[in-house]
C-alpha cells in the first residue's frame, strides 16, 4: 500500500492519493493533500465544500449527487470546479478524505 | 501528460471522414497499464485473489475450454487472413500509433498462443506463427487487451466478419480466471454485489438523492415529479446506469418527466439500481450473475415492464437477458425493451402531438454520438435520432464513416474508464473528438454512462468546446408538461 508523506504526516493512500481510511482524515491533512491538487490556499468556500462532504459521507457512506452538493453548498459546477480545478469528484472528495468515486463517472 | 500524436488524423472530414493514418510508433502505449486487482474485490466475485502457481497450466486449460464451447471463437482463431483491413480503423491505434493496437496485431497474441498449443503449429515454434504463454506474453495480453473497448469497429471492415470483441473478451477471461485482472473492472463488480450499483450507492443515500430530486424539480417546474424507489406493483421498473443518480441529472430528471407526462407507474429498485454490467468486461460468470439482478429485482417488485435506461452496456447485457437468465415471458412484450424504443413507440402512438415545442433546443447545435455498445451491439441507431429530430429544430451529423455502425469508442468504453491510463483514453478519444469538432456542434447527445462521463474530458482536452447530455435531456427540455 502506498504511503503519502504530506507535510511530515504519513498516511495510507491508494494508488491515485486517496485516503484508505477515511476516519483518519483531519484538516491538516486536508492542507496537504490540497496542495497536492494545486489548491495552495484553502479559503472558507473550499472548507465549506469540504464540510458538506464529509457530513454527507458520515451519514449516507457515499460521496453526494454532485447537483445536490452545488445546491446545498450554493456554488454552481462552475465555481467547484474553479475552486478544486479536477473537480467535485476527484478534486474535492480527494481532499476532503473520501474515497475515489468509481463506476461509470 | 504527452499526447500520443499531434498530426489530424482526418484528412478531410467533409469527404465522408476518410482518415489519414498516424505515424507508426513502435512500443508507443506499451506502458500504459490499468492497477490491478485488489484481493477484497476478487475475493468477492469468485475470482483467484492472486496470480495461481501453475497459471500457465490453467490458463491453456481455460483457453480449451472457451474453445470448446464457442465455435465461433475457434474460428476466429483459424480465419484471419492478415490482410491488414482491420489497421487503421482502431481509435486506439489511431490515436496512439502503436502497431500492437492493430487490431489484427492484438488478436495474434491469442492466436500466436492458440496456434501453440491448439494447432500443428505449435510443433514448429521456430517459424514464429505459434508462441508460449509466458510471462512476457502474458504482460502484454495485461497491456494490450486493456487498451482494447471491445467496441467492435474493426469488425465492421473485417471481410471475414471476425468480432475482435470476441477475442478480447476470451482473453480478459482467461486472465480473470488465473488471477489477473484490472481494479477498476474488479472494483466495480463487487460494489453491485455489496450495494445494488456501480457507484456504491447505499440504499438510503439513493433514497435521498431521489428526495432530493423531487424537490428539486417541483421547485423548478411546478410540477409533482417522482423519483420512486422500490414500490411494489409498480407497472414499470426502470433499470439506469447508477451514474445518472449521481453525475448525468439531467438524464434522470428526463426519466421522471416522462413517465411523469405519460402517468406512467414506474420505480426504481435499491436491489438493483444498475444496468450497466462490468461483468461483461471481465468474464461470463460475473455478467450472468450481474445481469441476473435485473430479473431478481423485477420478479421482487412484481413490475409488468422492465425499461433500460441510457447505458451502452447494461444494452449489450440486457439485449441478452433471455440467453443468459432464462425466459422473460412473465414480463410483457417487447421485452428487453431500450428507453429510446419506448419514447419512439410513443412518439409513434401520438403520446407527444403538440406538446412538444422544439424551440426549447434552439440554442443548441446537436450532433449524436453512437455508443459502440448501443449501436453495434445493440443495433439502436435510428431511435435515438428519431427522438432527437422530434425534439430538436438543429440536429447536425459527424461525418459518415464516425457513425452508425461504423462509430468510434468514445475511448473509454467496456473497461477502460478509468484514470490511470488516462493517455490511451485521450489517446483513443481523438477521433471521435474531430468528428464532432467538424459538425460545430454545441450539444454532443449519447446514450451511455460511460460516454457521458468520457466525452468532456476528452472533448476538453482536444479543444472542443462541447456540452455532452443524453438524448431523454433534449426531450424533457422541449416536453410541455
Amino acid at each position: 500500500m502506498p504511503v503519502l508523506n504530506l507535510d511530515g504526516i504519513q498516511v495510507d493512500v491508494d494508488e491515485d492519493g486517496f485516503i484508505q481510511d477515511p476516519a483518519t482524515w483531519n484538516e491538516d491533512l486536508a492542507v496537504a493533500i490540497a496542495k497536492l491538487e494545486d489548491v495552495t490556499n484553502l479559503t472558507e468556500d473550499h472548507w465549506k465544500v469540504i464540510k458538506y462532504l464529509r457530513n454527507y459521507f458520515q451519514q449516507f457512506g457515499i460521496a453526494p449527487m454532485i447537483r445536490k452538493l452545488c445546491k446545498e453548498t450554493g456554488y454552481d459546477l462552475k465555481t467547484i470546479y474553479e475552486m478544486f480545478p479536477s473537480g467535485p469528484a476527484k478534486g474535492a472528495c480527494k481532499i476532503a478524505g473520501l474515497p475515489k468515486p468509481t463506476g461509470c463517472v | 501528460m504527452s499526447k500520443f500524436d499531434e498530426t489530424p488524423i482526418i484528412k478531410d472530414p467533409a469527404i465522408n471522414g476518410v482518415l489519414k493514418p498516424p505515424k507508426l510508433r513502435e512500443h508507443a502505449s506499451a506502458e500504459v497499464r490499468c492497477y490491478p486487482s485488489k484481493p477484497k474485490d476478487t475475493a468477492a466475485i469468485d475470482l483467484p485473489t492472486e496470480r495461481v502457481p501453475d497459471w500457465q497450466e490453467r490458463a491453456i486449460a481455460k483457453f480449451g475450454e472457451l474453445l470448446e464451447k464457442n465455435q465461433a471463437l475457434r474460428v476466429y482463431m483459424d480465419i484471419c487472413a492478415r490482410c491488414g483491413a482491420c489497421t487503421d480503423k482502431c481509435q486506439f491505434y489511431l490515436g496512439t500509433g502503436d502497431p500492437q493496437n492493430f487490431p489484427v496485431a492484438r488478436a495474434e497474441l491469442l492466436r500466436k498462443v492458440y496456434r501453440r498449443y491448439f494447432t500443428p503449429a505449435g510443433l514448429f515454434p521456430d517459424l514464429g506463427d505459434a508462441a508460449d504463454l509466458d510471462e512476457e506474453m502474458l504482460q502484454k495480453w495485461y497491456t494490450y487487451f486493456y487498451q482494447c473497448s471491445e467496441c467492435r469497429r474493426c469488425s465492421v471492415f473485417c471481410p471475414y466478419g471476425i468480432d475482435t470483441a470476441e477475442i478480447t473478451i476470451a482473453a480478459r477471461e482467461i486472465m480473470a480466471s488465473i488471477g489477473v485482472s484490472t481494479k477498476y473492472v474488479t472494483e466495480v463488480v463487487a460494489k453491485v454485489y455489496q450495494t445494488g450499483n456501480n457507484l456504491g450507492i447505499p440504499p438510503a443515500a439513493w433514497k435521498d438523492n431521489c428526495e432530493f430530486l423531487e424537490e428539486d424539480v417541483q421547485a423548478e417546474t411546478g410540477h409533482p415529479i417522482r423519483f420512486p424507489v422500490d414500490v411494489q406493483g409498480a407497472d414499470v421498473l426502470l433499470v439506469p446506469p447508477s451514474a445518472d443518480n449521481f453525475a448525468n441529472t439531467d438524464t434522470m430528471i428526463g426519466y421522471g418527466k416522462l413517465f411523469h407526462y405519460l402517468g406512467v407507474n414506474w420505480t426504481t429498485s435499491t436491489y438493483c439500481n444498475e444496468g450497466g454490467n462490468f461483468g461483461l468486461f471481465l468474464n461470463f460468470a460475473n455478467l450472468k450473475k450481474v445481469n441476473a439482478r435485473i430479473l431478481q429485482a423485477a420478479r421482487d417488485l412484481g413490475v409488468k415492464t422492465i425499461i433500460w435506461g441510457e447505458c451502452g452496456h447494461a444494452w449489450r447485457a440486457g439485449i441478452m437477458t433471455p440467453a443468459l437468465n432464462g425466459p422473460m415471458d412473465a414480463f410483457d412484450p417487447p421485452y428487453p425493451y431500450h428507453i429510446s424504443q419506448y419514447i419512439v413507440d410513443m412518439l409513434h402512438k401520438g403520446a407527444f402531438d403538440g406538446r412538444i415545442d422544439k424551440s426549447a433546443n434552439d440554442d443548441y447545435l446537436v450532433t449524436y454520438h453512437d455508443p459502440c455498445n448501443s449501436a453495434r451491439a445493440g443495433y439502436l441507431i435510428e431511435e435515438p435520432r428519431e427522438i432527437i429530430r422530434a425534439v430538436c429544430n438543429r440536429f447536425v451529423e459527424m461525418p459518415e464513416g464516425t457513425i452508425r455502425e461504423k462509430t468510434f469508442c468514445c475511448g473509454a468504453g467496456n473497461g477502460l474508464l478509468t484514470d490511470e491510463i488516462m493517455p490511451i483514453r485521450m489517446a483513443g478519444g481523438k477521433p471521435r473528438a474531430l468528428a464532432v469538432k467538424h459538425t460545430g456542434a454545441n450539444y454532443l447527445a449519447t446514450v451511455c454512462a460511460i460516454c457521458k462521463a468520457q466525452l468532456p474530458e476528452s472533448m476538453h482536452y482536444w479543444d472542443v468546446p462541447v456540452k455532452v447530455g443524453g438524448v431523454i435531456d433534449l426531450l424533457a427540455r422541449a416536453l410541455k408538461l
